[in-house]
């Protein structure tokens, strides 16, 4: 066991900030859904538009990070061990099973992670801040009028924008979730925090199946 | 904690930078301000009517007063007769029925009907003295009554059953010597007053605005701004800007908001936005018959009923008429949230002589639009709904007779017989008449656009905005944000979080269980 730096600090920013933003969206875009009543629809409104700018300044930075430090690396989705991930998640977490792969700096996700960020950062949030964008500016006010795209109709913008969320909603329940299944309970909560996380292998060393016991 | 003091500078950067990236409007931040400032200063003609020696001679007739303004206003007596207050008919081309001529000549309505037959009680409204019938002499420039409009003295009055000429109390000397630029109660007398009582056809013109509090009309507001008509209905040569879509059919010669306010008068953009599908009145007009109540509702097929062979009227609880044997029952209504549809600028109307079916309403006029029509906007109406005579076998509307100037001359309120008024009304509009009639209902849709209220009343995001029973609720065929949504989306999606939850919940459970059984195995 040794403590590693697993979390860059622009990496933990990165994510408590895109944590928050993605719940204020939440929130304020099912208001906006007339799901529910709690800002008030004008400020749910005011709110929902500087999040989702401040949610794109975000994502231009982390695309920035991610392709400067290479970690972009660390999403590429992988067929391996796939099978022995899911089945720790189904079998193995009843019966005290250890993890069936060793995290390490530069293998911080499992199978199973990799595959659903990688959906997640190709395509349910490009779709969603697309939609988003043409939901936004489809109708643009200008300095003495307002230019308009040439859309028939807001709803099918509309409802990819919903799918959309309610995907996110969906990943973010599964996610405060599964960051209990780390090593202890909130390992993988105190990592993200702290950046630093006990890891069982030696550092710098590529992941490897671990012969069951 | 110096890493927790950068994650928060680092996040408050990011909002601000969000903030200042949002889109923002390089404009006069005050309109209202600099409107304020120029609508401050009341125009006051620097002519002092009463020294005129012309206007002190004694008048004989009105006519005598016309004479005597158009000595000095010549040319003036042209372009009166050009407009149509003096014409009551324009040309206009109706979408589907061509070039047709419409007004108040030849429309019916679903309140009184119509004019012709009964020129002597309805024309008491029109800009001239003795159009009494279809002989009326549209030529004569001294037939122009200057004073309806240009009275300032609050005492020229138009006679009941006089087709238009002056009540005989009328002292038309100390009316002559007070004119002046119309003020609110010149045009309210007419406007506020058609169908036959204040307030019953517009629902937002009506007497309440002849001083108005700012809650009734913010801009006409007598301790407000105190706007009249004619500031925003600007004329030039007599032609006055401005119309009603119960007569009036093309996009022309309209009064807009934006022409003091801009396309942009919001400071906040989400609200900028709605202006290419919202008219202002739709959110700035949130009710109207503000004051006084306005008709809703004309059944003319309960007229007639008499109490010892008399006519005779009955009031409801308010105090408005419920029922009157001349006309038939109403239903009357105040402070009325208004009916929404989309209105390009471009109406259709129902003329004497079209057909009807009877199976279903007839609307008498209908506002054009649809969201997809770029030039449409939703616009607040108050929709009037009648049952009114009809001949069931040509199947058109009649023109009955319903004001008598003469015994025996057919006139309904004297003599309470359909068929009688039937036909003395068609034979003067000149349409046969089977000898068969029935009533049928019909609609008139009138765009409300006065009674503007405070900002403070403004019509609220989530009175649209929202799952059901909103303003909107019934306007379909386009997406609004609130209101709208796919429920297959919400099924499929409320279904994922449920089961999502239910896999947390099952799986953390079993978690617990299990590692609670190991713990107490061991």
């Amino acid at each position: 066991m040794r403590k590693e730096y697993v979390y860059q600090a622009f990496e933990r920013f990165w994510h408590w900030t895109q944590a928050a933003l993605i719940l204020f969206l939440g929130v304020t875009g099912f208001e906006i859904h007339g799901t529910f009543h709690f800002f008030g629809y004008a400020q749910a409104v005011h709110f929902h538009n500087i999040a989702a700018i401040a949610f794109l300044i975000l994502i231009a930075f982390a695309i920035f990070w991610h392709f400067s430090t290479g970690e972009w690396r660390q999403y590429i989705p992988t067929l391996t061990n796939l099978r022995a991930q899911a089945e720790y998640y189904v079998l193995g977490i009843f019966r005290n099973s250890p993890h069936p792969l060793k995290k390490s700096v530069l293998s911080k996700l499992n199978p199973l992670q990799k595959l659903v960020y990688a959906g997640l950062k190709l395509l349910v949030i490009p779709v969603i801040a697309l939609s988003g964008l043409l939901y936004m500016f489809y109708r643009y006010p200008q300095r003495y009028e307002v230019i308009a795209l040439r859309i028939e109709s807001l709803r099918t913008i509309a409802l990819i924008h919903t799918a959309g969320a309610f995907l996110l909603v969906a990943f973010f329940i599964a996610h405060v979730y599964l960051i209990t299944t780390g090593r202890t309970l909130t390992s993988n909560l105190k990592a993200m925090l702290t950046g630093f996380e006990e890891l069982e292998n030696e550092p710098n060393q590529a992941p490897e199946e671990r012969s069951q016991p | 904690m110096k890493r927790i003091f950068l994650a928060l500078i680092g996040a408050g950067a990011l909002v601000g930078l969000a903030l200042v990236m949002l889109p923002q409007r390089a404009v006069d931040p005050t309109p209202q301000a600099r409107l304020k400032q120029q609508y401050a200063t009341k125009v006051k003609s620097s002519v002092d009517h009463s020294k005129f020696d012309q206007l002190k001679r004694p008048f004989a007739k009105p006519q005598d007063v016309t004479a005597a303004c158009l000595s000095c206003h010549n040319g003036r007596a042209g372009e009166v007769m050009k407009s149509s207050h003096w014409t009551w008919t324009r040309t206009e081309y109706i979408e589907g029925q061509g070039i047709r001529t419409i007004g108040k000549k030849n429309a019916l309505n679903n309140f009184c009907i119509g004019i012709e037959g009964n020129e002597q009680s309805c024309n008491k409204c029109h800009v001239g003295y003795g159009y009494g019938d279809k002989t009326f002499d549209f030529k004569n420039p001294l037939n122009i009554d200057c004073l309806a409009c240009h009275d300032n003295s609050d005492t020229y009055l138009k006679a009941n059953m006089g087709a238009g000429m002056p009540d005989l109390k009328v002292d038309l000397n100390q009316v002559a010597e007070h004119v002046g630029r119309p003020t609110r109660v010149n045009c309210v007398t007419c406007h506020g007053f058609g169908g036959g009582g204040n307030n019953v056809k517009h629902g937002d013109i009506e007497k309440a605005l002849f001083e108005p509090t700012r809650d009734v009309d913010v801009h006409m507001a007598s301790e407000g701004e105190n706007l009249l008509c004619v500031d925003c209905h600007t004329a030039e040569k007599h032609q006055i800007l401005g119309k009603m879509y119960s007569l009036s059919s093309m996009n022309r010669n309209r009064v807009s908001c934006e022409t003091c306010h801009s396309e942009v008068p919001h400071k906040d953009d989400v609200l900028n936005k709605h202006m290419l599908k919202v008219a202002c009145q739709t959110c700035h007009i949130p009710v109207y018959a503000k004051v006084n109540p306005t008709k809703l509702r004309w059944d003319w097929s309960t007229a007639g009923k008499l109490k010892d062979g008399e006519p005779y009227e009955e009031k409801d609880a308010s105090g408005t008429d419920s029922y009157m044997s001349i006309k038939g029952s109403f239903i009357w209504g105040k402070k009325l949230k208004p009916d929404y549809v989309w209105s390009n600028g471009t109406a259709s109307h129902y003329l004497l002589g079209d057909p009807v079916d009877p199976s279903k309403p007839l609307k008498i006029n209908e506002l054009h639009g649809s969201y997809n029509d770029p030039e449409a906007k939703i616009i607040p109406v108050k929709i009037h709904r009648a049952k009114q005579i009809y001949d069931t076998e040509n199947k058109y509307l009649i023109q009955p007779k319903t004001v008598s100037t003469k015994p025996g001359d057919g006139g309904y309120w004297k003599e309470f017989n359909w068929q009688r008024a039937s036909e003395e009304g068609m034979k003067l509009a000149g349409l046969p008449y089977s000898g068969k009639y029935g009533f049928i209902e019909t609609e008139m849709t009138w765009p409300i656009n006065h009674m503007v209220s405070p900002k403070s009343q403004t019509v609220s995001c989530t009175e649209c905005h929202i799952r059901e029973g909103g303003r909107l609720a019934e306007l379909k065929g386009f997406y609004l944000p609130g209101r709208d949504f796919s429920s297959l989306i919400e099924r499929l999606g409320g279904g994922m979080l449920l089961l999502t939850l239910s896999g947390v919940f099952v799986h953390g459970g079993a978690r617990y269980w299990t590692s609670r059984k190991r713990k107490g195995g061991e």
